[in-house]
């Protein structure tokens, strides 16, 4: 077959073509040609047609056929077939294929080469792509290598010795002992890889690090090489720009950083040459700026003296007025690791940061925005939060989150007054309003709640606002959610800090009812507005028939949220008017700790109405979704615990079943009024169970007086007995403890009890203590019963046991009738 | 420690693509088209770092360089000097100017893979090996000349071997006659 084509001549053929789908059949074709040419097993060729299989890699299209043939052409003796043997093995191959194995022998091989660039190609490739087996096997090689004399070699093997210490930490130890002549080396490529592998060790072990510092006394030697740097003058070799080396100087004085930091002798070791290379350094190219950069970064992190650090930042904010983005963008990196350390020197840069925030450039502004953040303290923040905010209207969406959020948190640290924080919030929420996050929303109604004098401001401004927008859902929310509870202000007129509007009640409610009938409204705002609707038939004195009709309305919305709401909003207006106005009373001051104990909650709110209970669960602190925040608090009056963020709060569907989740968890513990007794609702369609039944232990506060304990089961030596607790406050319910025990010469084990009820009753079976129950009565399991007998009929139960008895199965079943009439009368 | 070095042109079209840490080859295609997506969008006197969540984590960065037609990006993370890896890119165009003589994206795109060999020599295993140009230069003359000895060896005998097989021998004069002296030329055996 004809000699496969060359790789120019294929890439001149691609280049050809004009479309991508002509391109794609050229190169299967050529695909197909080469692997034909692999299966001939052509020596010669081989080469080419690897080239050309990697070129075609590049461009995006499979290569893995390709694999093997590289393997080969690393085995093979020509350095030209090594060479892109070896780059293909680099490019096609890595550690999750399992044929990287078996270069292992070549590369070893290899590595003993006599040839030095072979030596080098085996380095490089097994520093770029070895496995961790590889590397252990071959690390003694890469060792030996370290210590030869031949420059080209030592370099590539400090650089592979880093990669193995990468992927086999516990190899460090092995190259402690070449390392230690590393340093004294004239040519400058050792030296750059030297100190990479020391920073290497440095920084993976703490054991490594402290060993550098005091025996090997690094730092000395380190001084004297950047030393003679910076005083040698001018060598061609090394120079880029006019600096000498400065790659080797940035490393060494990387390297330092890591040696200097928290100890205080290395650090005073640098003082000098930190200074010397600080002021010395020529700062009118970009290799002068790395160098002094580095600098900066190094002083900061060491424990340098104080003159030290001012010159530092100096140097920062010269960087800052550069004209250069790319040196500003790296002063604002390096301020923003020193701000938290060096408040006040960083300080003295504000304005200069904040005018970053009008720069053009992307990557500046974010540094900039993060760094004003930072820098937000209780003198600047009515300046910093200006210009924050005039930042939030004109920049890019990607940072309005962010910047939405960090103005949330400075504000809330450092606002010099309520109306000040309310009106800021507001502006957030205007401009931003929907890359505000969702927990801002539950947070500023808390805010809101808290600045009880603010209350007729902020519902007019609030109204204000949505009257002319309502498309923003977060503003919408809160809006909605402040109307409901402080319509009457607005009604009356009564603000002082700003000049009252005259609103209507028809004309509130207009907004209201618009926001619910919008399309832009999600089905969370509307739950809001529909509640708030309904709290203002409390409020509101002559619209009450319009709020009425309104509700009747949503009874039959598509959405089920919203049917809900209205439906049970319809039965408090039918059935539970009278309760309707303390139902609907104004919320207290929600305190930020998420254990709430609102402290002069109406204490009816809790436990009579257990109606609306069901959608609206008590909240916590910030709640994960802003539905639980409407009537909130109505099981308030209890210490209630936050468990509620485990049970999902927004599923109104399954209504009884949610509440049980909720209150199961729940230690409903001192309120007397906790558990209504379940006779008060049989109106709700529920398992009477509600409040009781699963609570947990310490329900049982006051135990029913010594009910007798009775012989439930005895038969081939097996003994149950039952002992029953009954609480003087939940007489429903009964607690059996059984007591399993077993009088043969042989143990019972896979015991496991069963027990069944008549219908009227129900059942929990917790678990038992164990499944064994050990011979000759030595020890028993126990197991708990609940039992709800909300009917008081007699106690009946079916037991069923199932247990190994002398290496055979044995199962029994069993009746109980004998429940003394104190445990279910 | 530098994640991907890759050089692609104005349109999109990877020049060289070369990752120093293990992907499929889906992602590594998608990193690319990412990259250019982030890079081409860039104005052009804005600073040359952007900050993305290009490979997963957050603190990688990509600094980059154009140059014409070409734009040469390093993945790297926060273990790297900025400004130091500008300078590198500038060494590295540099090196590959004085191997190439006044390079340009033809040569980059007719000779890959000694592209991938230069590099090789300045950056081994996502770290700095060799700053120096010269030597870097040195270097890998020295291999060039290497293989082309192996090459010029295997190329001589093909050659030699060519030109027996096309020697036409039959076409050899029986006689040649000059003047007064006679040859005669002996009956070969034809050579195919």
């Amino acid at each position: 077959m004809p000699a496969p084509i060359r790789l120019r001549e294929l890439i001149r053929t691609i280049r050809t073509a004009r479309t991508q789908a002509e391109e794609r059949e050229m190169i299967q074709k050529e695909c197909a040609a080469i692997r034909s040419s692999f299966r001939e097993e052509d020596n010669t060729y081989r080469c080419r047609n690897v080239a050309k299989l990697l070129y075609m890699h590049m461009l995006g299209y499979p290569a893995h056929f390709g694999q093997l043939e590289c393997l080969k052409l690393i085995a093979s003796q020509k350095f030209t077939d090594k060479r892109i043997g070896y780059l293909g093995a680099m490019l096609l191959l890595d550690e999750r294929q399992d044929v990287h194995l078996l270069m292992t022998n070549c590369i070893k091989n290899d590595l003993n080469h006599s040839t030095q660039f072979v030596q080098g190609l085996a380095l490089c490739t097994l520093g770029c792509m070895g496995s961790s087996e590889m590397c252990r096997d071959l690390a003694g090689e890469v060792e030996k290598l370290l210590k030869t004399s031949n420059s080209y070699l030592r370099k590539k093997a400090a650089l592979c010795a880093v990669h193995v210490i990468r992927k086999v930490p516990e190899l460090m130890e092995m190259f402690l002992p070449a390392t230690k002549n590393l340093l004294n080396e004239k040519n400058h490529g050792v030296l750059h890889t030297s100190v990479v592998l020391l920073t290497e060790m440095c920084e993976r072990s703490p054991d490594m690090l402290a060993h550098f510092r005091k025996n090997e006394k690094l730092v000395p030697q380190l001084v004297r090489i950047l030393k003679n740097l910076i005083m040698s003058g001018y060598s061609p070799e090394h120079d880029v720009s006019g600096i000498s080396d400065p790659f080797l100087q940035v490393r060494i004085l990387r390297l330092l950083r890591i040696l200097g930091r928290n100890d205080d002798d290395s650090s005073e070791a640098m003082n000098d040459i930190l200074a010397q290379v600080a002021t010395n350094t020529e700062t009118s190219k970009n290799v002068g700026n790395a160098i002094l950069y580095e600098t900066v970064l190094t002083i900061m992190d060491i424990k340098s003296e104080s003159g030290l650090r001012v010159l530092a930042i100096n140097i920062l904010g010269r960087f800052l007025l550069n004209n250069d983005k790319n040196i500003r963008y790296v002063a604002l990196t390096s301020l923003l690791k020193t701000v938290q350390t060096d408040h006040n020197a960083v300080q003295r840069h504000r304005s200069t940061i904040v005018d970053c925030l009008k720069d053009l450039d992307v990557s500046i502004k974010r540094r900039a925005m993060e760094l004003s953040f930072a820098l937000v303290n209780g003198n600047n923040i009515r300046g910093m939060m200006k210009e924050l905010l005039y930042f939030l209207d004109s920049c890019e969406p990607e940072f309005k989150a962010d910047c939405a959020s960090g103005i949330f948190l400075a504000a809330e640290k450092y606002a010099p007054s309520k109306r000040w924080h309310i009106d800021t919030i507001m502006r957030v929420l205007t401009t931003a309003g929907s890359y505000v996050r969702d927990d801002a929303v539950p947070n500023l109604i808390q805010l809101i709640t808290n600045s009880v004098e603010m209350h007729a401001y902020t519902v007019q401004r609030l109204y204000k606002a949505i009257l002319g927008d309502y498309s923003q859902q977060p503003l919408v929310q809160v809006a909605a959610w402040c109307i409901g509870e402080y319509g009457d202000l607005l009604v009356s007129g009564q603000c002082e800090e700003e000049e009252p509007i005259q609103v209507t009640e028809d004309e509130v409610l207009d907004i209201l009812e618009s926001v619910l009938i919008s399309n832009m409204s999600t089905s969370v705002t509307r739950g809001y507005a529909l509640t708030a609707i309904m709290k203002l038939s409390t409020r509101f004195t002559c619209t009450v028939n319009r709020i009425k009709k309104v509700v009747s309305i949503y009874g039959s919305s598509i959405d089920v949220e919203l049917q809900q709401r209205a439906v049970e909003y319809n039965a408090l207006f039918k059935k539970y008017d009278h309760m309707r106005s303390a139902l609907l009373e104004r919320m207290p001051v929600m305190e930020k700790v998420t254990t709430n104990g609102p402290t002069e909650i109406v204490q009816t709110n809790g436990e009579t109405e257990p109606a609306p209970l069901e959608t609206k669960p008590p909240p916590s602190g910030p709640q994960p979704t802003s539905q639980a925040n409407d009537l909130l608090d109505l099981l308030g009056g209890n210490d209630i615990t936050p468990v509620i963020p485990t049970a999902p709060t927004s599923k109104p569907a399954s209504a009884g079943g949610e509440l049980l989740d909720l209150l199961g968890d729940i230690t409903l513990t001192g309120a007397p009024a906790a558990a209504p007794t379940p006779s008060s609702v049989p109106q709700i369609s529920q398992p009477p169970f509600l409040l009781d039944g699963l609570s947990s232990q310490p329900l049982f506060n006051d135990i029913a007086p010594g009910i007798p304990s009775i012989t439930a089961y005895s038969k081939n030596g097996l003994k149950i007995e039952f002992t029953f607790e009954r609480s003087n406050t939940n007489p429903s319910v009964t607690v059996i403890t059984i007591q399993a025990s077993n009088s043969t010469e042989l143990d019972m084990t896979d015991f496991v009890f069963q027990a069944a009820v008549p219908k009227t009753f129900q059942l929990q079976l917790l678990s038992p203590s164990s499944s064994v129950v050990p011979a000759f009565n030595t020890g028993t399991i126990t197991q708990v019963i609940k039992v709800l007998n909300p009917q008081k009929q007699q106690l009946r139960m079916r037991i069923k046991l199932t247990y190994n008895h002398k290496g055979s199965a044995m199962q029994d079943l069993a009746e109980v009738n004998n429940f003394p009439p104190q445990s279910w009368q | 420690m530098i994640k991907a070095i890759l050089i692609f042109n104005n349109h999109g079209k990877p020049r060289l693509s070369k990752f120093y840490q293990p992907y499929s080859e889906d992602t590594q295609q998608q990193i690319i088209r990412e990259t250019f997506h982030l890079v081409s969008k860039r104005d052009e006197n804005v600073c040359n770092f952007l900050e993305g969540l290009l490979i997963g984590e957050s603190d990688n960065k990509l600094i980059y360089r154009h140059y014409a037609t070409l734009y040469f990006v390093f993945c790297v993370d926060s273990s790297e000097s900025e400004l130091g890896i500008l300078d590198l890119i500038q060494v590295f165009v540099e090196t590959l100017d004085k191997c190439f003589e006044n390079v340009c994206e033809l040569d980059l795109i007719f000779h890959v893979d000694k592209v991938h060999n230069i590099l090789a020599e300045m950056v081994m295993g996502g770290m700095v090996l060799e700053t120096n140009m010269n030597e870097i230069v040195t270097q890998i003359d020295a291999q060039n000349k290497l293989e082309k000895s192996e090459a010029g060896l295997a190329e001589a005998l093909a050659c030699a071997v060519s030109a027996v097989k096309n020697m036409n021998l039959p076409e050899i004069p029986r006689n040649i006659n000059i003047g007064d002296i006679s040859i005669k030329v002996l009956n070969l055996p034809s050579f195919k």
